[in-house]
């Protein structure tokens, strides 16, 4: 399958435009959501830049992934890290925490780089093993640093220094778009653009391969059979629960069986989802280009500046699909969301405006 | 003159050569004249000489603990006579020794046995062995007993590992060639030194860092950079945690080695950091014009603050340096000092003259007593630091003569036959290896032929020497070349030369991490091999003979011991062909190439094969290339 980026979101903003219900005010009945006040940074309060693509927490600190510089907020001040201190490119797109070590990694336009005691090494197709610079996506578990890059997936052992390499040639990958991974002690998991979920078992060194059983389409024959799209964008692996995004629509795999959602049944606002953080097995975040999405095994929240007028929304999906505006006087800094991590009960948001903070309400 | 004759012993060819070393080996008995007190000849048998390293004191300050490199024991001395109590064998080339804070354990590390040693201090006697990283060098434990810090030179990390059990918990990436470590006096951070330089842009200055980890989270939590240093040994702490001193070597790697007279190879330095320097770093020199203090080693800070010592291996001297005077230096003037041959005697008390390449330090007696561990004599310096003099010397047990490989090894290490005794061959090839640097040499002119310096272990079989192949043997190599271009000094006499190259040509290879026991290939190095081994490309075209890997790095070596033209020339070199170096462990000599522009193996051909003269290779994917390089780092 070979549909460029801007292809496929015209088709999913076309086609997949969330049809909200017709909101109604807050009643009594409305299921109790987590609520924010959102504080947003951007180049006015310290970002290097306003482009964020991904966010990582790490204890009282917060890395930022911006388009100029990988940002990093501790003690209430800002320092940007560039390619002049080592990063191998400008432009961070993905974030991962080594929490044995303290290191924090991170996948850019031009390379891997690992940020180790405030020093930068950085990983290149030509100076390392890397299959490729563009690194979309990257996690660590254990001695395994395991990379999602626009050449298949790759894996660095910390130990050995081996960089073992996967693609079409070893895996039953069909595309080597590779845009998310999600490791853990028993599986690891590549989301593979147009070629859905592959799975590997850390046990028996094997792959398996999960594909949209309705095929190379954007029809949903069979819901809830299978994966919903081969254009996956991110996974999550969490609780022994699968998380995985595409770009039509979201679903959650528990090792048997297949949840789908779309916007037409879900609180979903977009089908269009570029990043999906499991809590645990039934707790998610999904994150949209239009908006914020938290879905608490039953109901949906949405956060996200109001579409057409900018002002903070709100909204509670219940399970019988009743929506409900909650009054609100912040939201994130932009509804076209790109990542999500989580510090204790607060929540941190990458968006295309801004970086945002979620400070837990209730 | 040490010897009562002088007998050549070399010849320009380099298999006579090998000959007359191996017979030098074999059957010589040479009665010489005495070098230091112990020597009353000259034998060609393969002795064993204790080697002292490092020493400790035992808690309860009765006992010497010294490590003993070659012998490969912890020699146990008694404190108040210097009379031996036990020997204790451990792995094989220990070279870091630390006592747990409870004093009941004294751990060794192995370094090539990649193992330590858990000496149990009552009864003096082994009670474990724990499996570590790659070439462990030093040691410590954290004061709460939870952890031991392990630096690994060849892994790069320190490893953490459960101090009651052993078991590993986790790694720590660390600088490259992390090899000692300081603990603060409160035990909240362990500082690691390198003896070889963090990754830099070719043909810019070396890069070193100082890797600094949190001892109760166990994580790094910084990396102070060291600028232009590449070779930092030992690190010390003052006892109130505000001074950090960091023995080190400044190469001055980037301009023609042409001015051992003006200074020119390396400078001898310390760096300081802490808050008595503003927590910045303060590199001071050692070297004062005429007096270098080649090789610094070990630094020891006494109690009270007042003094600092620092051992020059090459220069076999202790220099001590008034902490008072030097803190005043460096708050009062303007940095750099470290070009600067008149700064040490601002701060630099006298310096000792002790045995063969001293290396570790005691202070005892709170800070009465400087007990330095000469490694090449086999003795121990007692030094009573209100005179700085040397008040006795303990010798341990050891051959009563010198062999040709010792008197060798004496030769490598010393910097005294260079001129103003500035450097020796140590300096570069530390601890016998490499030092992962690039050099401007002399005779190709200056600015011409920049190269990389390699290893010389297993040198058998590998000759011709030199990049160019112009160096037809060791006594050429090593001879009458190195001492015009490197040394600037008196000629070796013959039989100093060939106890060197006896030395050089003794160097065993040491033990190859990639390899699986048995000497089997994983899969991907099996990929690898075949690969290297292939006579036709993956279009199935013949590859040429000369584009084959396995031609020029053909034999046991990886070498046909030939020149070749593999597209690498620089406009800086004056000819394109280049000798096939050696594979032997190549994955520990970083960079690569002649000139050490590859600062990979994958740049080799990522980067430095464009039209597939080094082998083809264009044809491989990149999963191919991970493939070939992991079955040369089994080499």
């Amino acid at each position: 399958m070979k549909i460029s980026l801007a292809t496929m979101t015209l088709t999913a903003a076309a086609a997949f435009t969330w049809a909200a219900p017709s909101t109604v005010p807050a009643v009594n009945h409305v299921p109790q959501m987590p609520h924010y006040r959102f504080e947003n940074f951007t180049t006015a309060n310290g970002l290097p830049d306003d482009h964020v693509y991904s966010v990582l927490v790490d204890g009282d600190r917060i890395w930022a992934g911006t388009d100029n510089g990988l940002a990093v907020y501790e003690n209430h001040t800002w320092k940007t890290y560039t390619t002049k201190d080592g990063l191998a490119h400008r432009a961070v797109l993905s974030l991962a925490l080594d929490r044995n070590t303290g290191d924090v990694w991170a996948g850019t336009m031009g390379g891997l780089s690992r940020i180790s005691g405030g020093h930068i090494d950085s990983f290149t197709q030509l100076n390392s093993g890397l299959s490729n610079d563009v690194v979309y996506g990257v996690a660590v578990q254990g001695e395994d640093v395991w990379v999602a890059t626009a050449a298949g997936g790759s894996r660095l052992n910390l130990r050995t220094g081996q960089w073992a390499l996967y693609n079409e040639r070893n895996t039953p990958m069909v595309e080597i778009w590779v845009y998310g991974v999600s490791a853990s002690p028993t599986k690891v998991y590549y989301a593979v653009w147009g070629s859905g979920v592959l799975e590997y078992d850390q046990s028996t060194k094997t792959w398996d391969k999960y594909e949209d059983p309705d095929g190379e389409t954007e029809m949903v024959l069979f819901k809830d059979q299978g994966l919903i799209h081969e254009i996956t964008s991110s996974v999550s692996f969490v609780d022994k629960v699968l998380w995985v995004s595409t770009y039509f629509g979201d679903s959650r795999y528990d090792g048997r069986y297949w949840h789908n959602f779309l916007t037409k049944d879900s609180g979903l606002p977009s089908n269009f989802t570029n990043f999906v953080k499991g809590v645990d097995a039934n707790h998610a975040w999904f994150c949209t280009d239009r908006g914020l999405a938290y879905y608490d095994g039953t109901n949906w929240a949405v956060y996200r500046p109001s579409l057409t007028t900018g002002r903070p929304e709100m909204t509670v999906r219940d399970a019988q699909g009743h929506v409900t505006a909650v009054p609100v006087t912040t939201a994130p800094a932009h509804h076209y969301i790109l990542g999500i991590d989580f510090q204790g009960n607060d929540i941190w948001v990458a968006t295309a405006r801004g970086l945002s903070h979620g400070i837990f309400q209730n | 003159m040490r010897r009562q004759g002088i007998l050549r012993v070399f010849v320009a060819g380099s298999g006579l050569t090998v000959l007359v070393c191996a017979t030098i080996l074999c059957t010589w008995i040479w009665t010489v004249q005495p070098v230091g007190a112990v020597v009353t000849g000259r034998v060609g048998e393969r002795l064993t000489y204790p080697s002292p390293l490092e020493i400790l004191s035992s808690k309860n300050a009765k006992q010497f603990y010294v490590l003993c490199n070659e012998s490969d024991e912890v020699r146990v001395l008694d404190s108040a006579t210097g009379t031996a109590v036990k020997a204790i064998s451990v792995g094989h080339v220990p070279r870091g020794i630390a006592l747990s804070p409870d004093g009941s354990r004294l751990f060794v590390t192995n370094s090539w046995d990649d193992t330590i040693s858990v000496i149990d201090t009552g009864s003096l006697e082994v009670a474990a062995t724990w499996k570590v990283g790659a070439e462990p060098s030093s040691v410590v434990e954290d004061r709460t007993g939870r952890y031991l810090f392990v630096a690994n030179r060849i892994s790069n990390d320190v490893a953490v590992l459960s101090a009651q059990t052993g078991a590993e918990i986790k790694r720590l990436a660390a600088g490259r060639g992390a090899s000692y470590m300081a603990m603060a006096p409160d035990g909240g951070k362990v500082y690691v030194t390198h003896v070889y330089p963090n990754p830099s842009p070719h043909r810019t200055e070396p890069e070193s860092e100082i890797t600094v980890i949190d001892a109760q989270r166990a994580v790094v939590v910084d990396r102070i950079q060291l600028h232009g240093i590449a070779g930092v040994f030992h690190a010390a702490v003052s006892a109130d945690g505000r001074l950090g001193v960091a023995a080190e070597l400044h190469p001055k790697n980037l301009v023609p080695l042409a001015h051992l007279e003006h200074g020119g190879a390396f400078e001898d330095t310390l760096m300081l950091f802490g808050a008595d320097v503003g927590n910045r770093t303060v590199e001071v020199p050692l070297d004062e014009l005429e007096r270098y203090a080649a090789r610094p080693f070990d630094v020891a800070i006494t109690p009270d603050k007042s003094h600092l010592y620092v051992t020059s291996g090459g220069s076999e001297i202790v220099t001590v340096i008034d902490v008072r005077r030097l803190l005043n230096y460096v708050q009062t003037h303007h940095a750099p000092f470290v070009q600067d041959l008149s700064a040490s005697s601002n701060y630099v008390v006298t310096r000792i003259p002790v045995g063969r390449d001293p290396r570790g330090m005691l202070i005892t007696d709170n800070g009465r007593k400087l007990l330095v561990a000469n490694r090449l004599d086999d003795t121990i310096s007692v030094i009573d630091t209100q005179t700085n003099r040397v008040g006795s010397t303990i010798r341990l047990a050891s051959p009563s003569k010198l062999s040709v490989l010792r008197y060798g090894e004496q030769t490598f290490y010393t910097a005294r036959y260079s001129f103003q005794g500035q450097i020796g061959c140590a300096n570069c090839h530390i601890d016998s290896t490499f030092d992962g640097l690039e050099w401007d040499l002399e005779p190709d002119g200056f600015g011409r032929d920049i190269v990389d310096n390699r290893l010389i272990e297993d040198l058998k079989g590998t000759e011709p020497y030199k990049w160019n192949g112009g160096n037809p043997n060791l006594p050429t190599e090593c001879g009458p070349r190195t001492e015009k271009y490197f040394w600037r000094s008196a000629n070796y006499d013959d039989l100093t030369l060939a106890d060197l190259v006896t030395y050089m040509l003794s160097l065993p290879l040491r033990p190859n991490r990639w390899r699986l026991p048995g000497y089997e290939l994983s899969p991907a190095q099996e990929r690898g091999k075949a690969i290297f081994d292939r006579a036709v490309d993956k279009f199935g075209a013949p590859i040429p003979l000369q584009n084959r890997c396995s031609y020029c790095h053909s034999g046991p070596k990886g070498t046909d011991q030939k020149s070749f033209d593999v597209g690498t020339r620089k406009l800086t070199d004056n000819s394109g062909r280049f000798d096939t170096p050696q594979l032997s462990n190549i994955a520990l000599t970083a960079p690569y190439l002649h000139d050490g522009s590859a600062a990979t193996l994958e740049e080799i051909w990522t980067v430095f094969n464009p039209e597939d003269k080094h082998g083809r290779t264009n044809d491989l994917t990149k999963d191919e290339l991970n493939d070939l390089i992991e079955y040369l780092r089994t080499r």
